[in-house]
């Protein structure tokens, strides 16, 4: 059994969608969910340990040996993607027993974690295989289940944001199947390792630049890089507390992997960066994320779309290291990746506890909820911390690495974006802050603290926030391995 | 226990009298005796520490956890770390001593909260005492940042909210943009955050390099409030008197110099230092300080206020002691953290007693009010003479030292603005005492009959910490013998 984990990974969540949605009352979907979830979560550590052990896992399908068969391979880059992926989903399920009911209506409630699941599945089927068309498959299948979910929501603009993520999304992935299926006419090959050895023999045509181009728009509209961003806020803002907490800590995590798995592994360092000089396209864009996002933020009245406009800075922050092409760079923006998740996954969790209770996340509504929902608040402060760097947190640890990154290359003026993005950050957070331990809140309301059922969840990650921040070693230690085998080509 | 164990163990004592002011929230008076307690133990370990630094035999340093490869969670003890650390748990025991009878004076609310972040931040403090690396430094440093936050904004006035964000503003702005850039680019250049004997930047970049490196430090360090970024300090006064006390007359501002002068002797090194030509616009940055916060604090009439800008201008003393690059500033600068501690908390514990006994806060309304409360202000007058630097108080046994440091720089000018700043000094702080003894009540004043003293436990605190004032001018040995220690290691006392 143990030998078949790769793909047991993606097919148990894939056949217990159907089964959730078959059993028509939410509450036993969502045990389902949970199932499948902690399935996923398993096997995602005993992948991990299996890698960090033995080096590189490879899979055939069905026993069928690439390049015609499918191959699921998993290095440490991606058993540290699905761990993050499998981690979250696994903390959110059991939030979501709560949240969802709360937000999303009971005869929907089946559907809603059928499609979880698919989301869930489908974003672990990027990450887990060899194979680039199979990538394709499961991006369509995140995809879809994530404008589904989006549109769950319970106020009715979630419906526009699900159809503006629709048309975006779509099209970003069409770029990507048009970049997929250039790559293929002029190798005939599907499978990654292959791609990565026929490329450099054809890579001096007018086809392959084209297809990187493709491949290039496709994915930043996918991770959100500005200026491909603009589904993000509201499909954040509106979509049901779980989902955002779900999805803010993973969809663009996933596609973040992506843009490593093409660029490093299958075009090679070397082709990306010195031939087609992708750094010069994505630092620049990356530093105006961080700084142009995070000022927007600020002015954000919503604070579910303030987080957003957070977020889409902090992919600025993965994309910056990455951009750097060296392996301190890269793996701090693989380290990021695995920090904001945690990071964002507490904060929005926190908002789904206030949202439970209150019933909106706008900020006036918040006055005074440092009071009323104390533990509630106390989370979102660590998480708070922790996105904008304070030492003891993940946050801090990210930024350790990048402003190392960048002072490696001498590079002054970038470390201080990094830094002042910091600053910024705590201009945001602390506008919440304010807002809830020094506003009054009306004792009509009777808001009372979040139940333990969101709690629990939400203090988990926050914890872990603190934890990975002081003992960074595992993570670190990964990141770093990821990316010396990212940067070294294909091992 | 270990030694370094020890050390951790003193700044877990505060953490678990915070705990103990939790639990006993609804019992004030057990509470605060929990805190007292609590205090006691800590000061009797932290003295035991001593015993240890003076033997100098087996090593200090306990690690918690390696944060990421190369970079330590640890402690470690030596003198300058235990002068700072004996300052700041003694003045906790004597400063809740204080606050007992001025929040139960003025009828203050939310005095658990009040207590619980005070501890913390005794802790923290501590932290940064025992840091054995820049690393570990930091992080107390910004803990230290976000736990006083609370009780500076105690009040949650709009006035508290607005001085709030200047304060944290400020703080976090200067050790975000400019410390933290230090730490990482002194770990690119030296491959560690360790502080070491000798310093670690030596021979690792030029000197126009490492020059930015300390200006990056200087600034960064925005609790030593050097100008420009020293106006959080002011925004503070908003909060309780006890945490303008302790906190921005000791412990906040403390760990700023501290961390300037521990960046100047283990990460620079005193001989490094005194190579780099802005070593020397530095101490003139600071010297600048001195003078400007002096001429300031001339026109306050808000005696907190006052005695905010003096508190800028006598940082500057300990910073410019650090930057002459010679032992005598060295052992001048962390001599003045101690005797400044002491005679700035006793001046701020009498501003608050004059506001809860006699309901005042500007100076040109304390005219006589030395009849009513002939204790406080004599008190006053005592840690004034420390501040300007005479005797029979300690202050002036650091100023000897720094005015020898700046002669051993060949600094004459800094000698003048030392002795300006002195002069400026007595002027604007002896004004209150004289003038409370001296002058008539102003019209429509309304001040008691016969004698009308702060609440006991607040006129206790104060005239311990006048008497130590003076004690300290007798007996500087234990603060000499320190820092001595520093400047020489290894050398047997």
């Amino acid at each position: 059994m143990s030998r078949h984990l790769p793909v047991l990974l993606v097919v148990v969540p894939l056949m217990a969608a159907p089964i959730a949605a078959l059993v028509m009352r939410a509450r036993a979907a969502w045990l389902v969910a949970l199932a499948a979830s902690w399935w996923a979560f398993g096997v995602s550590l005993a992948l991990l340990r299996r890698v960090l052990a033995e080096g590189v896992i490879s899979y055939e399908l069905g026993g069928w040996a690439p390049p015609v068969g499918i191959e699921y391979r998993v290095d440490e880059a991606n058993a540290f993607v699905i761990l993050i992926v499998a981690a979250i989903g696994a903390i959110v399920v059991p939030f979501a027993r709560q949240s969802v009911e709360a937000e999303v209506s009971e005869d929907r409630g089946a559907l809603f974690y059928s499609a979880f699941i698919l989301c869930l599945t489908g974003l672990l089927g990027i990450a887990v295989t060899g194979d680039v068309f199979n990538v394709f498959v499961f991006l369509e299948i995140s995809s879809l289940s994530a404008y589904a979910l989006i549109a769950l929501g319970p106020d009715r603009r979630a419906l526009t944001a699900s159809y503006q993520y629709l048309i975006l999304g779509s099209v970003g992935a069409t770029f990507i199947v048009i970049g997929i299926g250039l790559m293929y006419v002029m190798t005939g090959t599907l499978n990654m390792a292959d791609l990565a050895e026929r490329l450099p023999a054809v890579s001096g045509t007018r086809t392959i630049p084209v297809a990187f181009t493709f491949l290039t728009v496709g994915i930043t509209l996918k991770l959100a890089l500005f200026p491909l961003h603009l589904w993000l806020p509201n499909a954040y803002a509106y979509a049901p507390s779980a989902v955002t907490a779900f999805i803010a800590a993973t969809a663009t995590k996933v596609a973040v992997y992506l843009l490593l798995r093409f660029f490093f592994t299958i075009f090679g360092a070397a082709f990306s960066f010195d031939t087609m000089q992708l750094d010069r396209i994505l630092m620049p864009l990356a530093l105006v994320a961080i700084l142009s996002m995070s000022l927007v933020a600020v002015y954000q009245r919503n604070v579910k779309r303030l987080l957003a406009y957070s977020s889409v800075a902090q992919i600025g922050y993965m994309v910056l290291g990455i951009s750097f092409a060296s392996v301190l760079g890269v793996s701090a923006g693989i380290l990021h990746l695995f920090n904001h998740a945690l990071i964002k996954g507490a904060l929005f969790m926190a908002l789904g506890c206030v949202m439970y209770r209150v019933g909106s996340v706008r900020l006036d509504s918040m006055a005074g909820l440092g009071r009323a929902m104390p533990w509630t608040m106390a989370a979102f402060v660590v998480g708070g911390l922790s996105l904008i760097g304070v030492p003891l947190t993940v946050g801090f640890v990210s930024k350790w690495y990048l402003v190392q990154a960048a002072l490696e290359q001498g590079n002054w003026p970038v470390a201080a974006v990094v830094l002042m993005g910091s600053l910024l950050a705590v201009v945001y957070v602390w506008k919440v802050v304010e807002v809830a331990y020094f506003g009054e809140v009306s004792p009509e309301a009777g808001i009372r603290e979040a139940p333990l059922g969101l709690l629990v969840p939400t203090w988990t990650l926050v914890l872990a926030n603190l934890y990975f921040g002081i003992d960074a070693s595992l993570t670190a230690g990964v990141a770093t391995r990821a990316a010396e085998v990212l940067i070294g080509g294909l091992p | 226990m270990s030694p370094g164990a020890l050390a951790a163990f003193c700044v877990l004592l505060p953490v678990v009298a915070a705990g103990l002011v939790l639990l006993f929230r609804n019992a004030p008076n057990v509470r605060e005796g929990a805190t007292l307690l609590m205090g006691g133990a800590t000061f009797y370990h932290v003295w035991a520490l001593l015993h240890y630094v003076r033997d100098h035999e087996e090593s200090l340093r306990f690690s918690l956890v390696e944060v990421v490869p190369g970079v330590e969670l640890a402690f470690d003890v030596e003198p300058l770390g235990l002068l700072f650390a004996l300052v700041a748990s003694f003045l906790w025991i004597v400063t809740t001593l204080y606050a007992v009878g001025y929040m139960r004076g003025h009828h203050e609310e939310n005095q658990t909260r009040f207590f619980f972040f005070f501890a913390v931040s005794i802790a923290a403090a501590l932290g940064v005492a025992f840091s054995a690396n820049l690393f570990t430094l930091f992080a107390f440093y910004e803990v230290l940042t976000l736990c006083t936050f609370p009780l500076v904004t105690h009040h949650q006035t709009e006035e508290a909210k607005r001085a709030g964000r200047v304060y944290l503003g400020i703080l976090l702005t200067t050790s975000i943009a400019f410390q933290l850039l230090a730490i990482i680019w002194t770990w690119q250049l030296a491959g560690t955050v360790e502080f070491r004997d000798g310093g670690i930047l030596a021979g690792t970049a030029t000197s126009g390099v490492l020059g930015a490196i300390l200006i990056l430090y200087v600034f960064g360090v925005g609790k030593a409030a050097v100008m420009p970024f020293h106006r959080w300090l002011p925004a503070a006064m908003v909060a309780p008197t006890p945490v303008s006390a302790l906190l921005h007359a000791v412990a906040v501002v403390k760990a700023g110099v501290f961390t300037v002068l521990k960046v100047a002797v283990y990460v620079f090194g005193i001989d490094l230092l005194g190579t780099l030509s802005a070593t020397t616009w530095l101490a003139w940055v600071a010297a600048a300080t001195i003078i400007l916060g002096s001429l300031v604090a001339f026109r306050k009439d808000n005696l907190k206020a006052r005695l905010a800008y003096s508190t800028i201008s006598q940082l500057s003393y300990i910073v410019l002691g650090a930057l002459l690059a010679n032992e005598w500033g060295i052992i001048g600068g962390g001599m003045h953290i101690a005797m400044h501690a002491f005679g700035k908390i006793t001046l701020f514990f009498v501003a608050g007693a004059v506001m809860v006994a006699a309901h005042e806060k500007e100076i040109s309304r304390m005219h006589g009010l030395g009849r009513t409360m002939p204790i406080t202000f004599a008190a006053f007058f005592v840690g004034s003479l420390s501040i300007i630097g005479l005797p029979p108080a300690g202050g002036s046994w650091s100023k000897w030292f720094l005015g020898m440091g700046t002669l051993e720089a060949g600094q004459v000018g800094l000698l003048a603005v030392l002795m300006v700043s002195s002069l400026l000094s007595l002027y604007y702080l002896l004004e209150v005492p004289v003038k409370a003894f001296f002058f008539r009540p102003p019209e429509g004043s309304h001040h008691a009959e016969g004698i009308h003293e702060a609440p006991l436990p607040s006129l206790i605190a104060i005239v311990v910490t006048a008497v130590a004032t003076v004690g300290l001018f007798l007996w500087p040995d234990l603060a000499y013998e320190l820092m001595s220690m520093v400047v020489s290691p290894g050398v047997a006392e």
